[in-house]
């Protein structure tokens, strides 16, 4: 085991530790912020994957089909939105429903089950060939971290408006917020939509890292969003507070997974069992609030009705 | 101001727990009344504000507010013109939030929202002043999430919230039942000085007796989905206790015992 094949991968792993945060964040947003676990991710990631390789492909600039990415991945967080809001299906089963429907919907954006973009030909904006030994302002850790920066701006003040804080009161309280005049379906639906163009847009940076789409690329997508989430929380929680922290924890949280992600795979873990570790991590990582409660609560403390 | 048609409500209507809740019901309320709501567990107090909120809809009946038909407008837009309090203290507001945030929320009820600042200065300058009048030093944390507090400052939280934007009514559902007798009485306390600073329309479901003889200026008593008492003017300011046992005896013909109602 050579040290110096971990450390010639780390920039790689780094690289793609950014580009699954763009994803966390909007994971983020719709478990923490909203309240729901929204699997519809799965599916998205391919779709912006797939929506920005394809309109490359076919003579578009990059940002224009990131763009389109986004909104593609805005549309599925809607047709979840609808699922949950309109037709009062339970969100975990609305993201599957749509999920689903992303598979054929991803096989036809493709015309079939992985597209390649070469970075030669195409002027891709992210490439795992531009990690290192390139111009700085070439590199794509230093794009996809500015691209970071600006989202983690714009989400920050979107959340400190007033429809942003009727976003945020909808996942704290549903009840209270209807009280207070808040249209909580509309809530809901606008955060799987912004969750989800998240989720496309992050797609889409993947797909051109690493050269191109595939319908199985967000086959667990959710369960590396989640875990970045937690891994966020556990490190940074103490120390950041506020909403534009607690987001860049997520990114750091996701970028902190890949880098032991490749530690272990550099200490010759079979890579087939890195989806069943991954789920493990998080299951034991979400019982702990839970199991908190159970077994270490004392009465009259948090939990529990407040009588005063 | 509001009136209430012939209301009906049935709950797991066609199942072994078929319930009516509200049964025909019919209420009219004058602007500026205070109505106090007694009656006994499962009476329908509840599922009346509930109704009247538009937490759900009604099976039959109608529902007005200024002569307007509300009966089928959705919750989120009649909390334009209705204040709320919860009897359970965690309902009402926002616990990972801001105690500024919090009333900034309810500052933008019944108004559009859009992207404009979720709280401006000036407004908390304004809570500040609001929240000196409650006298529980909640002035000096307006940045502390809501989570944090008591049951009852949380409720009195929640009595400001649903006053900042003068309600047409205010809705009280058992806002004190949760909370120790000392901060129940405290909570009332500014129950009465909001609803008489403002003249405000209010309804407040209780399970004292005593609080309802006492506050308001109107007393319904609730039984099996109907209003089965309903006073007013000089003889409410007469009752006792007393009466009001006797009273429920002879409508419902069953005692008085059974619940949680408090005599005194």
């Amino acid at each position: 085991m050579n040290i110096m094949s971990l450390v010639n991968a780390l920039p790689g792993a780094a690289a793609q530790g950014l580009v699954w945060g763009i994803m966390a964040i909007g994971v983020y947003i719709t478990f923490r912020v909203l309240d729901i676990a929204d699997l519809t991710v799965d599916g998205t990631l391919c779709t912006g994957g797939a929506v920005c390789i394809m309109m490359m492909l076919s003579g578009q600039n990059v940002w224009v089909s990131m763009l389109a990415a986004t909104g593609a991945g805005m549309l599925a967080g809607l047709a979840t939105g609808i699922f949950h809001t309109f037709m009062g299906i339970p969100a975990i089963l609305s993201g599957i429903l749509t999920q689903l429907s992303l598979y054929s919907i991803n096989m036809k954006i493709m015309g079939k089950a992985n597209q390649a973009i070469s970075v030669d030909r195409y002027d891709l904006l992210v490439s795992l060939r531009n990690v290192k030994d390139v111009p700085f302002y070439e590199n794509t850790l230093l794009i996809v971290a500015i691209l970071i920066v600006l989202l983690i701006a714009v989400l920050y003040w979107f959340f400190g408006t007033e429809l942003g804080s009727s976003l945020r009161a909808t996942g704290c309280n549903a009840n209270m917020s209807r009280a207070q005049g808040i249209n909580t379906n509309l809530s809901k639906v606008l955060g799987l939509m912004l969750s989800n163009g998240l989720v496309g847009l992050s797609g889409a940076l993947l797909a051109q890292y690493q050269g191109f789409a595939d319908v199985n690329m967000g086959r667990g997508a959710i369960v590396i969003g989640l875990a970045a989430v937690i891994i966020g929380e556990a490190v940074f929680g103490r120390i950041f507070h506020n909403f534009a922290l607690r987001l860049l924890s997520v990114v750091l949280g996701s970028i902190l997974y890949y880098l032991v992600l490749q530690v272990v795979i550099w200490r010759g873990i079979d890579t087939d069992l890195l989806k069943l570790l991954s789920a493990l991590v998080v299951a034991v990582f979400l019982a702990v609030p839970f199991w908190k409660e159970k077994y270490f609560n004392k009465p009259g403390k948090k939990g529990g009705k407040v009588h005063a | 101001m509001l009136e209430l048609k012939n209301i009906r409500k049935t709950f797991n209507a066609g199942t072994i727990n078929e319930k009516v809740a509200l049964n025909n019901l019919s209420l009219k309320i004058e602007e500026g009344d205070f109505v106090t709501v007694i009656g006994g567990n499962g009476a329908g107090k509840s599922t009346m504000l509930n109704a009247i909120a538009g937490v759900w809809s009604v099976d039959s009946g109608q529902i007005f507010v200024d002569d307007r038909d509300v009966t089928r407008l959705p919750e989120h837009k009649r909390a334009a013109f209705l204040g709320r309090v919860f009897q359970d203290p965690m309902t009402g507001t926002a616990g990972t939030m801001e105690i500024q945030e919090n009333l900034a929320l309810a500052k933008r009820r019944g108004k559009r929202r859009l992207l404009g600042p979720g709280i401006r200065k000036q407004e908390k300058e304004e809570y500040r002043e609001l929240l000196k009048i409650l006298g529980l030093g909640l002035e000096n944390r307006m940045t502390s999430r809501v989570g944090l507090l008591s049951g009852g400052q949380r409720q009195a939280i929640t009595l400001l919230m649903a006053t900042l934007q003068r309600p047409k009514l205010l809705l009280l559902d058992e806002h004190t039942a949760a909370l120790d007798p000392k901060t129940a009485a405290k909570v009332l306390d500014i129950t009465n000085a909001i609803v008489e600073r403002d003249h405000l329309s209010a309804l407040m479901v209780t399970h004292n007796m005593k609080d309802a003889i006492q506050m308001g200026n109107r007393l319904i008593m609730m039984h099996e989905g109907r209003i089965i008492y309903d006073v007013s003017g000089e003889e409410k300011k007469r009752l006792t206790v007393a009466d009001l046992l006797e009273k429920f005896e002879q409508v419902s013909g069953s005692e008085f015992a059974n619940d949680r109602m408090m005599l005194t």
